[in-house]
């Protein structure tokens, strides 16, 4: 073996010090006060690592110039303009952009070889393989997540018979044409379109059955497969930084990924095979078995909370859906003018994304220190004199700890259910997103308050201010 | 395997070490956003879409090279935006107005 003393180009330099940058920029993202840092610096390895990229031989610049430039626009005013309660939505967007970009590089790369009539090494045809079906899969999932969260199509699992088998299916012609293009058989580019082409569908079929309750752990999953189709491409092109750059992100959506599995005391398998949600979708609106629930006014809310000591804030997605991020804010205001405390209960997978409730809440100017964890919260639930459930229900349902014949036994829930009081903001009677009845809704402790949330707190500081 | 691919291994597995390190510290407040600055990082495949459509002997066509650019440069512009747009949400205690709300303790 002979050393490589061939002269590093300032290139590469440039990569390494935009490695060091992005993980600089996760590092900071340890806390609030440095987060907004740490992006900035990473923005700036990013900037970096294209300006150092740019400066190599481009050819195209009519092609790639429009392209970053339109490109640019597009991301910039869409990520401006978006609402808060979208952000699940448009982080789906980018990562699918992402894994889509990575699968086409791939592409290019291996048609460069074969376009130059030459005969790509087994390295570069197996990892071009691999960008290409981690990356196709990536795109097509993010798509149909979007279109779920977007609600453009539902968010009900979308199940049919011998799904396992029609995914297995296409998962095998995908490896036995990755196989083909490795062994480099005549015609091995047409097998590689069609491993890309499978697993584009593989990545529709993959995210068709899971529920939308469930997108927490799948938006997660789909990071972690953009990160490493990225780092893959890193393999094709042998360019480190983006070797180093995808395992970061891989790493992160995967820790993410089982973070949320472990919120919902389910594994990730199960998750992504087991179609939760699907089950008595029909059930005659729900709450069959649930007649002992007491609706009351907003008044009654009012006065509830005007003598209170503690209110504790349960937020769900349906506070999301109804944007009464701004409305709690300022009934939370209310109330600590009258000396009463209120903080905030954060459930791991509220919401659709993880973190979800944490940023609506930011975006109404709470300050995040009135915001718990699960664990921190739960002690506390028994010096409370009111939760206030605002559109959350399976990360409050007593089953979970109670019940073994629960879908959600042994999730880790928030103890609502031992405060003095409840108050639980509802549209309807209908039965949360597992479809699964919801005992808290029967405790004698418990009061519904129906209605959209934003309208019901508005009412309810109306009710406040008159007391 | 060449010497080549098994020296990129490394730093890979490195990489993703690191990764699980640094990002374990990350507190669940900041989920969101670290999904995004992840979602910004992995643009970097802006380079490599950048190294194949800008190239002389570029492998696709002008159109495919475009959409290939467009979609990395999305990823980055937009990834970076949206988490700079989130993280400034998030404040210690709230900015001006109401200053002696917190007499109670």
């Amino acid at each position: 073996m002979t050393v490589d003393t061939t002269a590093a180009s300032w290139v590469d330099v440039a990569y390494l010090i935009t490695a060091i940058c992005f993980i600089f920029g996760l590092r900071y993202l340890s806390s609030p006060k440095t987060a907004r840092l740490g992006n900035r610096i990473s923005a700036v390895g990013m900037l970096i690592a294209v300006v150092a990229t740019l400066s190599q031989g481009i050819v195209n610049w009519w092609v790639l110039g429009s392209a970053l430039i339109v490109g640019a626009a597009i991301g910039i005013v869409s990520a401006q303009r978006v609402k808060m309660t979208a952000m699940p939505q448009m982080v789906a967007i980018f990562n699918g952009a992402g894994g889509g970009a990575a699968a086409l590089v791939a592409a290019g790369e291996l048609l460069k070889v074969f376009n130059a009539n030459g005969t790509p090494t087994y390295d570069v045809s197996f990892t071009s393989v691999l960008s290409a079906v981690i990356g196709s899969i990536s795109f097509a999932g993010s798509i149909i997540a979007f279109l779920k969260l977007q609600e453009v199509m539902t968010g009900r699992p979308i199940t049919y018979p011998g799904q396992q088998i029609v995914n297995a299916l296409v998962a095998l012609v995908i490896l036995v044409c990755w196989g083909l293009v490795v062994a480099n058989v005549p015609n091995s580019l047409e097998f590689f379109w069609i491993a890309l082409g499978a697993s584009f569908v593989l990545g529709i079929l993959f995210v068709l059955p899971i529920g939308g309750a469930d997108m927490p752990v799948v938006i997660s999953l789909l990071n972690s497969f953009t990160g490493l189709a990225a780092a893959s491409t890193g393999f094709v092109l042998g360019n480190n930084v983006l070797i180093i750059a995808g395992a970061l992100v891989g790493a992160s959506g995967t820790l993410l990924t089982v973070l949320m599995g472990k919120a919902m005391n389910r594994s990730v398998t199960n998750v992504l095979f087991g179609a939760f949600g699907a089950i008595k979708t029909s059930t005659a609106a729900g709450g069959a078995k649930q007649q002992n629930v007491r609706s009351v006014s907003t008044d009654d809310v009012a006065a509830m909370l005007a003598y209170a000591n503690q209110v504790i804030v349960v937020p769900g997605y349906g506070m999301a859906v109804a944007q009464a991020q701004h409305s709690i804010r300022e009934l939370a205001d209310q109330l600590e003018k009258r000396g009463i405390e209120v903080k905030y209960a954060i459930h791991p997978v509220a919401g659709r994304m993880p973190g979800h409730m944490n940023v609506l809440l930011a975006e109404a100017n709470v300050p995040y220190t009135s915001l718990y964890d699960m664990d921190d919260i739960n002690p506390e639930f028994e010096r409370t004199d009111v939760a206030l459930v605002v559109g959350a229900n399976d990360v409050t349902n007593p089953a979970a700890r109670s019940d073994k014949n629960s879908p959600i036994y042994g999730m880790p829930i928030l103890d609502v259910d031992k405060a003095a009081n409840v108050v639980v903001l509802k549209r309807s009677m209908n039965s949360g997103f597992a479809g699964i009845d919801n005992p808290l809704f029967d405790n004698p402790k418990t009061v519904m308050l129906f209605g959209d949330a934003k309208k019901s707190i508005d009412g309810v500081i109306a009710g406040l201010k008159a007391l | 395997m060449t010497v080549h691919l098994l020296a990129e291994l490394t730093v890979f597995v490195l990489a993703l070490f690191v990764g699980l390190e640094v990002i374990s510290r990350v507190p669940t407040m900041l989920h969101t956003p670290l999904m995004s600055a992840t979602n910004a990082i992995h643009g970097i495949v802006l380079v490599g879409a950048i190294l194949v459509a800008g190239a002389a002997d570029a492998p696709f066509n002008a159109i495919v090279s475009f959409i290939l650019v467009l979609l990395a440069s999305l990823n980055v512009f937009g990834g970076y935006t949206v988490t700079e747009r989130m993280l400034e949400m998030f404040r210690p205690k709230a900015p001006a107005p109401k200053a002696p709300a917190d007499g109670t303790k």
